[in-house]
């Protein structure tokens, strides 16, 4: 296969493959869990649900002082690689282009310095976080393969896309190829692993303030 | 086209004298040309001798499933150029288009050629060689595949130019009706094999190597510059040999770096400034054409640097995406128009349908789910003291 039909199958065939993979993934996640449902609560609430959850969806976003002091390093790297993440996958304009191909809608892109210098940030950060991990004995022993797989499917499209960008090392239509082949790992990956917190977050955020809500206790 | 044995034994030099081209516009050649090919500026006294005392080297040119732009590329500059000299003191001794001859005698003009320079000619092919029936191209009753096979045999190198020649380029596209290959796939795939009476034994060439070993530039391009044809004939009229080539054959001193390299929109894609559509005041100002569905980030050309029509522009400084046409299956990139991070097939549709089986999949389960929660609360028995207490 040259490198310019590998480009065509990842633009092509392999998309299709991911996007079903994904999309059908989350959704029969998403669903599962929503139908699984509650037992009915048959006491007299004492507050909103909707109300309580809504706020716990933004408290919980915001770290507490003790916990900041606590553990400085994992919250502010954790929101650096995340911000700079959101930064880069939806503010290149290439990005937008596929953006607007595949959902129709489209906004106004970051000049790419920006954006690069960003990637970099995300990427410098994602290594912190991982010898931090493999440093510390108590993340160490919690870590199962998984946590590994994961980091690595979300780091490489970073590196894959910083190397296409800069083209560094190999021809551009491989280097193009290779971003696009890493993207698609990572949304295959992305319904079956933790990854899937993209999704769950602010359902889980929402309900832990509903339970508070309803009994009227603060969340 | 000449056999005339007078005409052949003039060098390049003689040619020139006659045709009235001073010693300061050579030199000017032979120095563009070595800064072309990447070479230290020490070589253009060697060059400019080498081409003045070459002779005519025989080239047989071979077209096949091909449009002809590829020799109304190379033939058609606008003023008398040097580079046209060179095509003019090649001694061009078979070419369907541009020669006289037809039938009987232009394959005669072709064998006699390959009979005195055996081991020794150029071998030019522009077109792809269909493969399903050798009936779909055939020559004074040859198919395209003996015809190549034979003449490949006795040559020295041979200079795939175009994109259908170097790669299969548009007769190669899906669905490849005719069952077109390039130049290399087919020595790749025929170079060892006996057809139609063509043994493998008399396919080697007379250096004793197989017609698997000899050398194969590929010039793509839907058409090529001319300027890189007479910049891998001056190599090989200066140093007897082929010029440095890339993973696909291409000379590297012309295909060394690609479009959006070398593109003087190159800032505003850094910057991130890019034409929406053809006439917005991007497109005006001059701006990226990669939302446009421009290639050249993955094309490999020198058409941003050498330029066409003497210089004038290429095709993005005209305003139009580059389409990628030097590359490798570039009628198969999901369309010109579309930018290169933009998948080429109906995605959203794709997405519709993925949706709406998992939202019925995810029922069903959420439904299985259930009814499996309820018959484990079903059977659920509670545990007594009794239970406990026994042994």
């Amino acid at each position: 296969m040259s490198e310019i039909e590998f480009l065509n199958w990842v633009r092509g065939p392999a998309f299709e493959i991911a996007t079903v993979i994904f999309i059908a993934g989350v959704i029969i996640r998403i669903l599962e869990i929503f139908l699984l449902g509650r037992k009915t609560n048959l006491a007299e609430p004492k507050g909103s649900e909707m109300s309580s959850g809504l706020h716990t969806i933004v408290s919980r976003s915001v770290p507490d002082k003790h916990t900041l002091k606590r553990s400085t390093f994992k919250i502010v790297s954790g929101y650096i690689f995340h911000l700079g993440l959101l930064i880069t996958i939806f503010f290149f304009a290439p990005h937008i282009l596929l953006f607007k191909e595949v959902i129709g809608i489209s906004w106004p892109s970051l000049p790419t310095p920006i954006v690069d210098a960003f990637a970099v940030v995300s990427i410098i950060t994602l290594i912190a976080v991982l010898i931090h991990r493999l440093r510390d004995n108590v993340l160490k022993f919690l870590s199962s393969t998984e946590d590994y797989l994961v980091w690595l499917l979300t780091i490489l499209p970073l590196i894959t896309g910083y190397m296409a960008f800069h083209r560094i090392g190999m021809t551009a239509p491989t280097l193009l190829a290779i971003h696009i082949l890493s993207v698609q790992l990572l949304l295959v990956a992305f319904p079956f692993t933790k990854l899937m917190h993209a999704f769950t977050l602010l359902i889980a955020r929402w309900y832990n303030g509903a339970i508070s809500g309803f009994r009227g206790v603060q969340s | 086209m000449t056999n005339n044995k007078n005409l052949k034994d003039r060098t390049l030099g003689d040619a020139m004298q006659s045709q009235g081209i001073s010693r300061r516009s050579f030199l000017k050649f032979c120095a563009a040309t070595a800064s072309m090919m990447a070479l230290p500026p020490s070589m253009i006294p060697a060059i400019a001798e080498a081409l003045e005392k070459a002779r005519k080297p025989s080239v047989i040119w071979l077209s096949f499933q091909e449009c002809t732009g590829c020799t109304e590329s190379l033939t058609r500059s606008h003023t008398a150029t040097i580079e046209n000299l060179i095509f003019d003191s090649i001694s061009l001794d078979y070419h369907h288009t541009l020669q006289a001859a037809s039938g009987e005698a232009a394959e005669e003009a072709r064998e006699e050629a390959m009979k005195e320079n055996w081991g020794e000619y150029l071998l030019v092919v522009d077109g792809s060689i269909p493969t399903k029936d050798m009936g779909y191209s055939t020559i004074a009753g040859i198919s395209n595949l003996d015809m190549f096979l034979q003449t490949a045999a006795g040559a020295a190198a041979i200079i795939s130019v175009g994109t259908c020649a170097a790669f299969g380029g548009i007769p190669h596209a899906h669905p490849n009706p005719t069952g077109a290959y390039s130049v290399y796939d087919i020595i790749k795939m025929y170079g060892n094999a006996d057809l139609d009476g063509i043994s493998s034994a008399s396919l080697s060439n007379n250096k004793g190597g197989s017609v698997t070993d000899t050398p194969i530039i590929t010039v793509p391009g839907c058409p090529p510059i001319p300027v890189v044809i007479t910049g891998v004939l001056t190599h090989y009229l200066t140093f007897g040999t082929i010029p440095e080539l890339d993973h696909l054959g291409r000379p590297k001193a012309f295909y060394g770096q690609s479009i959006h390299d070398r593109c003087y929109r190159r800032p505003f894609y850094d910057k991130g400034l890019f034409a929406e559509t053809f006439d917005d005041e991007g497109a005006k100002k001059g701006w990226c054409l990669y939302k446009l569905g421009c290639k050249g980030p993955t094309t490999y050309n020198a058409c941003a640097t050498t330029k066409w029509n003497n210089g004038t522009s290429f095709p993005i400084e005209s305003g139009h995406p580059c389409l990628g046409c030097s590359e490798p299956h570039f009628w198969d990139g999901g369309g010109f128009y579309k930018a290169l991070s933009v998948p080429t097939f109906d995605i959203p549709t794709t997405a519709v349908y993925a949706a709406a089986g998992a939202a019925a999949a995810g029922v069903a389960l959420g439904t299985l789910n259930k009814s499996k929660k309820n018959s484990a609360v079903k059977e659920h028995t509670k545990t007594t003291i009794d239970d406990l207490e026994k042994e």
